[in-house]
């Protein structure tokens, strides 16, 4: 036990290698894979997350009626790969650098949003 | 002398996962090992049938946590084998980096877990201390922790800059500084090489006979590693295979300390020959055809077999992995051994049992 004197006296008078965790919270990395989160108001529901998610965590339905989109995500199931957000066309879908915040129910994320009316092409002009 | 059976395991204090040995003892001297596994079988391999190929590499990479990178880039290697895919060298290089990252990460996480069992607590809190510091570059550059998930058919999703570069040469740089303060505790201290010494052996012979894998097997004094096949980047960057020859925990240990001091010289080379260009190669089609391909993981050789038949979805992946092939030595290791003995020679294969079952 010898040996590790040096390394247990530099410990003992040198700054603590933890934090104080709930009151001391270490800034995320910009990059880090957290919360889930679709912008509503730019999704086009297109399904493309839907179908590339390894782990199908994501429903995407289409009201024709109404005019309405719905997409849902289980963050129970969602394994953080951030496939879905590469896949996204319009951006729309980013993940937050903080964690979800815990809790005791399971909740679905659910999002309603207005389905926007694909623009139609104009129809060529007729050359006389 | 009366015989008896003591069971050892599924929940062990050693053990971080549920392996189950019936030991049959004689005046606390083990005679016989009997296995039994089993505990967190999880069917992966079936999901092939229902998850499309890209799908897949999500899937074998949890497999096992701690080398999840090294099964996504043993996969991602078959597919683009059978289909052909040129990977850039950028992405040949990237791939080398987190899985020399993930190397190191996995020794220093066991030789913690190593001297937590013969009781060397300190020792413990220091190694994961130097691995909190490779867990901070694998977040920093990926986005997670554990489960980097860089790897995609034809290359790598993630990039490096040139100051995350830096960052992370002056990150290893302190880690080594770190790692080389503790190696006179780990390889010379009395306690730690009167629990070793001597325990365990495992010969040359023996090893090469049964089929061990990794440091197991380079411990009895057999240089063979996977990385000799030349994946990714390993036909640009030299690297010696480290062996010892005594073939005992302590020679096991010493292995996966000198490569985790050796990883970091790799990732410092492939840091150095960083080439510029494409991060992953276009492709059209679905695999067809059957491949097998091997790669080294932190715990040895890892095998995949795969069958595509031209549809999105595989028709079969067989998955071995380093620790199914260190158990027949693990069982040979045991006879003779004092009861007291177990826990260190069976936690120097470092058991993975997730990997083992699927």
């Amino acid at each position: 036990m010898l040996k590790m004197t040096s390394t247990v006296l530099k410990n003992l008078f040198s700054k603590s290698s933890t934090r104080m965790y709930p009151f001391e919270v270490r800034e995320p990395f910009p990059l880090y894979r957290g919360e889930l989160f679709n912008d509503i108001d730019t999704c086009i529901f297109c399904k493309k997350c839907a179908i590339k998610c390894p782990s199908q965590c994501i429903t995407v339905s289409k009201n024709k009626e109404n005019g309405t989109g719905i997409w849902t995500c289980d963050p129970f199931a969602c394994v953080y790969c951030s496939i879905c957000v590469d896949v996204c066309p319009t951006q729309s879908l980013h993940m937050k650098p903080n964690h979800r915040k815990p809790s005791a129910t399971r909740e679905m994320i659910d999002m309603t949003g207005k389905v926007k009316v694909p623009k139609k092409k104009a129809a060529p002009k007729k050359t006389e | 002398m009366a015989r008896t059976i003591i069971p050892f395991g599924p929940q062990h204090p050693v053990l971080p996962e549920p392996l189950h040995l019936k030991l049959v003892v004689e005046d606390e001297i083990v005679r016989e090992a009997i296995p039994a596994l089993g505990y967190v079988h999880r069917g992966l391999e079936k999901l092939a049938e229902i998850r499309d190929f890209h799908q897949m590499i999500q899937i074998v990479e949890r497999v096992c946590g701690i080398c999840s990178m090294v099964h996504s880039l043993c996969y991602c290697q078959g597919i683009e084998e059978m289909m052909g895919i040129e990977v850039p060298e950028r992405a040949k290089y990237l791939r080398t980096i987190w899985s020399e990252l993930h190397r190191m990460h996995s020794h220093l996480l066991w030789l913690g877990l190593f001297a937590d069992a013969f009781g060397f607590e300190s020792l413990f809190m220091q190694f994961w201390r130097i691995r909190e510091r490779i867990m901070d570059i694998n977040e920093a550059t990926t986005g997670s922790r554990v489960i980097v998930s860089v790897n995609v058919v034809g290359g790598v999703r993630q990039d490096l800059t040139p100051e995350q570069c830096s960052w992370i040469l002056t990150e290893l740089a302190q880690a080594e500084k770190e790692i080389k303060s503790i190696q006179s505790t780990i390889l010379t201290d009395y306690t730690v090489c009167k629990r070793t010494q001597g325990v365990g052996v495992l010969s040359k012979e023996q090893a090469y006979e049964l089929g061990a894998a990794g440091p197991t097997l380079r411990g009895s004094g057999v240089a063979q590693d996977m990385r000799q096949l030349k994946y990714a980047a390993f036909d640009k960057i030299d690297f010696e295979t480290v062996v010892e020859t005594a073939g005992d925990s302590y020679a096991r240990s010493k292995v996966r300390f000198r490569e985790a001091v050796q990883s970091i010289d790799l990732v410092r080379a492939a840091i150095a020959g960083l080439p510029q260009g494409d991060l992953a190669a276009p492709f059209k089609g679905n695999p067809e055809g059957e491949i097998i391909t091997r790669v080294e993981q932190p715990r040895g050789e890892c095998m995949y077999y795969m069958k595509g038949n031209g549809t999105k979805f595989l028709e079969r992946v067989r998955i071995r992995t380093p620790t199914f092939a260190n158990i027949p030595p693990l069982l040979a290791m045991l006879p003779g051994l004092e009861l007291a003995d177990v826990p260190v020679v069976v936690l120097s294969i470092d058991p993975c049992i997730s990997c083992t079952e699927r």
